[in-house]
């Protein structure tokens, strides 16, 4: 009896290494750049959430971090006041953040911007948008757009702050 | 009077316990490795097979997602999580038979994050449905369907 309960005890624990192991290789298979694509990111007209125009050409000159997420995506919850703390710290030095929400609707949109006191731009997206992007069908997916407007990176999942604060900086200009 | 406060408190009792235990036992049906589950390999063996029954596959997650690209002949409900969602799935299957086959998917994030399929599965398995799977995604539709080759379609 006492080697039965053993064995099952040793199963639940080599199932949860393994499932521990599989989350975090995920991870960061996920969280690092996965496509560096040196091409001009696509432009894109939208209004935000209060109704007032939002397109991408009018940051040119600008570093900008550009975050598909959706209220209902826990690590893109999780990103958001990481966000929000770069957009504060950098916002000087010309970091532009924008939010394009993949919800459905503007309703939990709005809810989550004023809970989590978000500083800059949302808007929701489309499905044109998307495709442009090159779909958007898992989340979050990040871009890095330099002050040129090429795209200097793009993250597949949770992003490891440090590394896309490291990346940010590398955008700005030499002082 | 005594004696009927006792028998209500009992009722209520029971009543909750009854209520909490179906919701636990509809958890535990979409656990890894339920039977209740589907994965997409197997599904998509079904679909594409010349011989056998066909389920109805119905997507309960945000419209956006399956506008990119969704399994050819799925149909979309609505959001599980959303009561306008469950409204309109109650409303999709109300004429059919309780043995009908049907699938449900989402993918929107990883399995256990998913706020769409239990809601979904819980309103089917109340409506008296016997033969529902829901599809299951580890990760989110893109990585375990899409990008593994399986058949998609975009629109609506």
């Amino acid at each position: 009896m006492r080697r039965a309960v053993l064995i099952v005890v040793a199963i639940i624990l080599a199932a949860g290494i393994y499932e521990v192991g599989r989350r975090s290789s995920a991870h960061s298979k996920l969280g690092v750049p996965s496509a560096v694509v040196h091409s001009l990111a696509p432009d894109f007209s939208l209004q935000d959430l209060n109704g007032q125009p939002l397109a991408l050409a009018n940051y040119r000159g600008k570093v900008v971090l550009l975050d598909f997420w959706a209220t209902w995506c826990a690590p893109c919850r999780d990103e958001i006041p990481h966000f929000v703390a770069l957009q504060n710290e950098y916002r000087e030095q010309g970091l532009q953040v924008i939010g394009i929400s993949m919800d459905d609707g503007p309703k939990p949109v709005r809810e989550f911007y004023q809970q989590f006191k978000m500083n800059y731009p949302v808007a929701l997206g489309t499905e044109k948008l998307a495709e442009a992007y090159g779909g958007v069908l898992e989340l979050p997916i990040t871009f890095l757009i330099g002050r040129d407007g090429q795209v200097a990176a793009k993250y597949v999942g949770e992003v490891q702050m440090p590394v896309l604060e490291q990346e940010i900086k590398s955008l700005f200009p030499a002082k | 009077m005594k004696s009927l406060v006792r028998f209500c408190f009992v009722v209520a009792v029971l009543g909750l316990s009854t209520a909490s235990q179906m919701q636990a036992q509809s958890a535990s049906d979409l656990a890894p490795g339920s039977t209740h589950l589907i994965n997409p390999e197997d599904l998509v063996k079904i679909l594409q097979s010349p011989k056998g029954e066909k389920p109805l596959v119905l997507n309960v997650g945000p419209h956006l997602l399956y506008m990119q690209a969704h399994i050819p002949g799925s149909e979309y409900i609505g959001a599980g999580s959303d009561s306008q969602g469950i409204e309109l799935l109650r409303r999709r299957v109300k004429p059919l038979p309780h043995k009908t086959f049907i699938v449900l998917y989402c993918g929107c994030c990883p399995w256990s994050h998913c706020p769409n399929v239990l809601p979904a599965y819980n309103e089917l398995h109340k409506a008296g449905f016997s033969n529902v799977k829901v599809l299951y995604i580890a990760d989110n539709f893109g990585a375990d369907w899409v990008y593994k080759g399986y058949p998609t379609i975009k629109g609506q």
